[in-house]
C-alpha cells in the first residue's frame, strides 16, 4: 500500500483580486446567504426531542423478569467493575421466596458520581442492570441523585412503558433505524411523553 | 493570601538595575521578572514593560491555560506558559484503576477527540500483553480514530478562525462535527465520553447498517471543505493574521519535540501512521500533507488536507472491513459474549474471573511505550506494569504539553494578537496538557 507525501502549500503572493478585498467578501456573503434556504439543523428542544439510539448510555435501571421480580442477585460485579465507585450494594440472604441465594437489600447508585461509562452493564452476569435513554436528570439536592433500589426499579417500569420491546430494541429497532438514510438519525420526533422522570 | 504564595508578583519600584536585582533576590519563592537572564531585566526597564495575565479564564485560551506576558506596547517581550490549571491527576488515577477502567478516564484527556485516546491506550496495553486484535476490531478502531481526527480538526480550525474574527467557519464546522457525534452516539452509546475500546478489542460491534451511515457521512462531508476553503483561503484578513506568524524551521521544531500537523507544516513528513504503522494503517492508501513555511497558515492548510485524507481512509476501511469477532477470543483478556455468560458455566466463570478484584487481566510485568498519531501529534503511552491488574505507573506523552512549552519560542517578539493565532493553530487542549 502506498503512503505518499503531498505538499499543500499555496502560493503566497496575493493576486489583485484578493487585494481588492471586495470580491472575496462578496463571495463569502453569497456563501452564507445560500444557507438561508438550507435545511435547518436545530431542534426546538423541549417540544421536539432527538431520537436516541437504543444503546444510549443514560440513567440506569434495574430490570425485572417476566413475572415482575427484580433480576439482581447482589453479586456485586457491577460495583467492582465501576471505575467511579458509585454503586453501593448490601446483600441479603434469600429472595424470591427463598428460591435464590442472595438478593440486594439495598442497591444505590450515586448518579452524580457516575460517569455513564456502561461498565456495570457489561459486567452484570444476570442482565439485571441496564441503561436507558433518559438523560435530562435534574433535581434539587445532592441526595436526590442517589437512586435507591425502588427508584431504579421505577425507572424500569417507566422505561418499559415507552419501549415495551426493550429486549428486541438492541438489535431489531436498530436495524430499522439504520436502513434509512444517514440523516434520519438527527431527525426529530415530537415528544410523546412528559419531560419529567 | 500571603505574600509567600509563589504566584504573587512582588510590587517593585526601582531606580536602578542593581536595586531591582537586590529586591528580586528576596528570600521568597516568588515569580521574579527576568529572574534568569540579565537582558530581560534591561529590556524590562528600557521598554517599561507591563505584566499581563493571559488566561486562565480568557476565552481565546479555549480552556484553563495561563500565560504570563511581559508586554512592551503590544509586543510580547516575554511569554511564560503556566500549565496546571486543569490538573486532574489522570496519570495518578491510572494507578488505582484496572486497565479497562482506565479507558473511561482517557476519554477526558483530549476532549475533542476522546476516541483517539481510547484507541491509543488500548493499543499500548495490547502491545504490553503481546496480543493482536481481530482484523474487524482494527478496522473499527481506525474508522473511529479517523472520525475523531476530523472532529478535532473541525473544532481546531473553527475556533482558530473564530479567534481571528471569522465566525461562520466555526458554525459550519460544528454542524459537521455534530453529525460525527451522532455517529459516535450510535456506535458507542455516548457522544463525548465514549469509552469505546476495551483491552483486546472494542466494546461492541457496529450496529447493523452503521456502515452505510458512515458511507453517507463521507459522501456529504466534502461539502464543508468548499465552505471553509471558500471563506478562508482567499480571505485577506485571514492571510494577514496567519501568514508568516508563529514561524518555525524544521530543525528547530524537531528539537523542540513538535509533532502532528504542526511539524508537518514545517515540511517534515513525520506521521506515526506511516513511520510505525499500528492497527491496519499499512493496508490503506493515504497522503501525508506537508507544508513548507511552518507558519500558522500552513498548519491550517495541513489540517484541512488531513481531514480529506481521513475521509479517504474511512472509505477504504469501510470497503475492506472483514466480518468477524471484535474481541480477541481469549478469556484471560476479553469478556466472553453475554450469551455464553448467561448460558454456560465456563462463560460465567471466565466473566467473573476477569472482573473480580485481584483477578482481572493477567498483565505481564514490564514496561512499554506505544505512540499513536492523535489529531494533535504523537500521543504516547508509557506503561509500567508490575504484573498486577492495575498499572504501576502510566506516563502520557501529551502533544499539547510539548506544544504549549513552545509558545515562548513562537510568540516572543510578535504582537499579542498573534499569540492568539499561534495558540489556536497549535490546538493546545488543557485537559491533555495538564492530564
Ligand atoms: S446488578 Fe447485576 S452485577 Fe450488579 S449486583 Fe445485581 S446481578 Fe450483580
Ligand atoms: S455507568 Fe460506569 S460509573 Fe456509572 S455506575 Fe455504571 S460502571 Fe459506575
Amino acid at each position: 500500500m502506498s503512503i505518499t507525501v503531498k505538499n499543500v502549500s499555496l502560493p503566497r503572493g496575493k493576486s489583485w483580486i484578493d487585494n481588492t478585498y471586495v470580491i472575496p467578501v462578496f463571495k463569502g456573503l453569497m456563501l452564507t446567504f445560500r444557507h438561508l434556504f438550507k435545511r435547518k439543523d436545530v431542534l426546538r428542544y423541549p417540544e421536539e426531542k432527538k431520537v436516541l439510539p437504543p444503546n444510549y448510555r443514560g440513567l440506569h435501571m434495574l430490570t425485572r423478569d417476566d413475572q415482575g421480580r427484580e433480576k439482581c442477585v447482589a453479586c456485586e460485579m457491577c460495583s467492582t467493575a465501576c471505575p467511579a465507585d458509585c454503586i453501593r450494594i448490601v446483600a441479603g440472604d434469600g429472595g424470591w421466596e427463598d428460591s435464590r441465594e442472595k438478593h440486594p437489600v439495598e442497591f444505590e447508585i450515586d448518579e452524580l458520581r457516575c460517569i455513564f461509562c456502561g461498565m456495570c452493564v457489561e459486567a452484570c452476569p444476570e442482565d439485571a442492570i441496564d441503561m436507558t435513554d433518559m438523560h435530562n436528570l435534574a433535581d434539587y439536592t445532592r441526595e436526590d441523585f442517589i437512586y435507591n433500589k425502588e427508584r431504579l426499579l421505577g425507572v424500569y417500569d417507566e422505561y418499559i412503558k415507552r419501549h415495551p420491546d426493550h429486549a428486541k430494541r438492541r438489535d431489531g429497532v436498530f436495524k430499522k433505524m439504520m436502513n434509512s438514510s444517514y440523516f434520519t438519525v438527527s431527525d426529530v420526533e415530537k415528544a410523546k411523553h412528559g419531560t419529567g422522570h | 493570601m500571603s505574600v509567600d504564595h509563589p504566584e504573587v508578583i512582588p510590587e517593585v519600584t526601582v531606580s536602578s538595575t542593581e536595586e531591582l536585582k537586590r529586591k528580586l533576590n528576596l528570600p521568597r519563592k516568588g515569580y521574579k521578572i527576568g529572574e534568569d537572564d540579565e537582558e530581560s531585566i534591561e529590556a524590562w526597564q528600557k521598554h517599561d514593560t507591563m505584566t499581563l495575565n493571559f488566561g486562565p479564564q480568557h476565552p481565546a485560551t479555549h480552556g484553563t491555560l495561563r500565560m504570563l506576558l511581559n508586554l512592551s506596547g503590544e509586543t510580547v517581550v516575554k511569554l511564560d506558559p503556566r500549565p496546571g490549571y486543569l490538573h486532574t491527576g489522570f496519570e495518578k488515577l491510572a494507578e488505582y484503576h484496572t486497565f479497562n477502567q482506565f479507558i473511561a478516564v482517557t476519554d477526558r484527556m483530549n476532549y475533542l477527540s476522546p476516541l483517539a485516546n481510547n484507541v491509543g491506550f488500548a493499543c499500548a496495553a495490547e502491545k504490553l500483553l503481546g496480543i493482536t486484535i481481530p482484523p474487524r476490531a482494527q478496522y473499527i478502531r481506525m474508522i473511529q480514530a479517523e472520525l475523531s481526527r476530523i472532529a478535532d480538526h473541525l473544532v481546531s480550525i473553527g475556533t482558530h478562525a473564530l479567534d481571528l474574527g471569522a465566525f461562520t467557519v466555526f458554525l459550519y464546522g460544528f454542524r459537521q462535527r455534530e453529525f460525527i457525534y451522532d455517529l459516535f452516539e450510535i456506535s458507542t452509546g455516548s457522544r463525548l465520553t465514549t469509552s469505546y475500546t476495551r483491552i483486546g478489542g472494542v466494546m461492541r460491534d457496529f450496529p447493523e447498517g452503521h456502515v452505510e451511515q458512515l458511507a453517507g457521512f463521507c459522501k456529504q462531508f466534502m461539502m464543508v471543505f468548499d465552505q471553509i476553503e471558500g471563506l478562508l483561503n482567499h480571505n485577506k484578513i485571514f492571510h494577514d493574521r496567519t501568514q508568516g506568524i508563529g514561524k518555525i524551521g524544521a530543525e528547530e521544531a524537531i528539537n523542540y519535540g513538535m509533532t502532528g500537523p504542526s511539524i508537518r507544516a514545517c515540511g517534515v513528513p513525520y506521521d506515526l501512521r506511516k513511520d510505525e504503522p499500528y492497527l491496519a494503517y499499512d493496508q490503506v492508501d493515504f497522503d501525508i500533507p506537508v507544508g513548507t513555511e511552518g507558519d500558522v497558515f500552513e498548519r491550517y492548510l495541513v489540517r484541512m488536507e488531513e481531514m480529506k485524507q481521513s475521509v479517504r481512509i474511512i472509505e477504504q476501511c469501510l470497503a475492506q472491513m472483514p466480518k468477524g469477532p471484535v474481541k480477541v477470543d481469549d478469556h484471560t483478556v476479553a469478556l466472553p459474549d453475554k450469551s455464553k455468560v448467561y448460558g454456560s458455566i465456563e462463560g460465567l466463570i471466565h466473566h467473573f474471573k476477569l472482573i473480580m478484584d485481584h483477578h482481572g487481566i493477567d498483565m505481564p510485568a514490564g514496561e512499554i511505550y506505544h505512540a499513536t498519531e492523535a489529531p494533535n501529534g504523537e500521543l504516547g503511552w508509557y506503561i509500567v506494569s508490575d504484573g498486577n491488574g492495575v498499572p504501576y505507573k502510566v506516563h502520557i506523552r501529551a502533544p499539547s504539553f510539548i506544544h504549549f512549552a513552545m509558545m515562548p519560542r513562537l510568540c516572543q517578539g510578535g504582537l499579542i494578537g498573534d499569540g492568539v493565532a499561534v495558540l489556536g493553530s497549535l490546538n493546545v487542549i488543557a485537559g491533555e496538557c495538564d492530564r
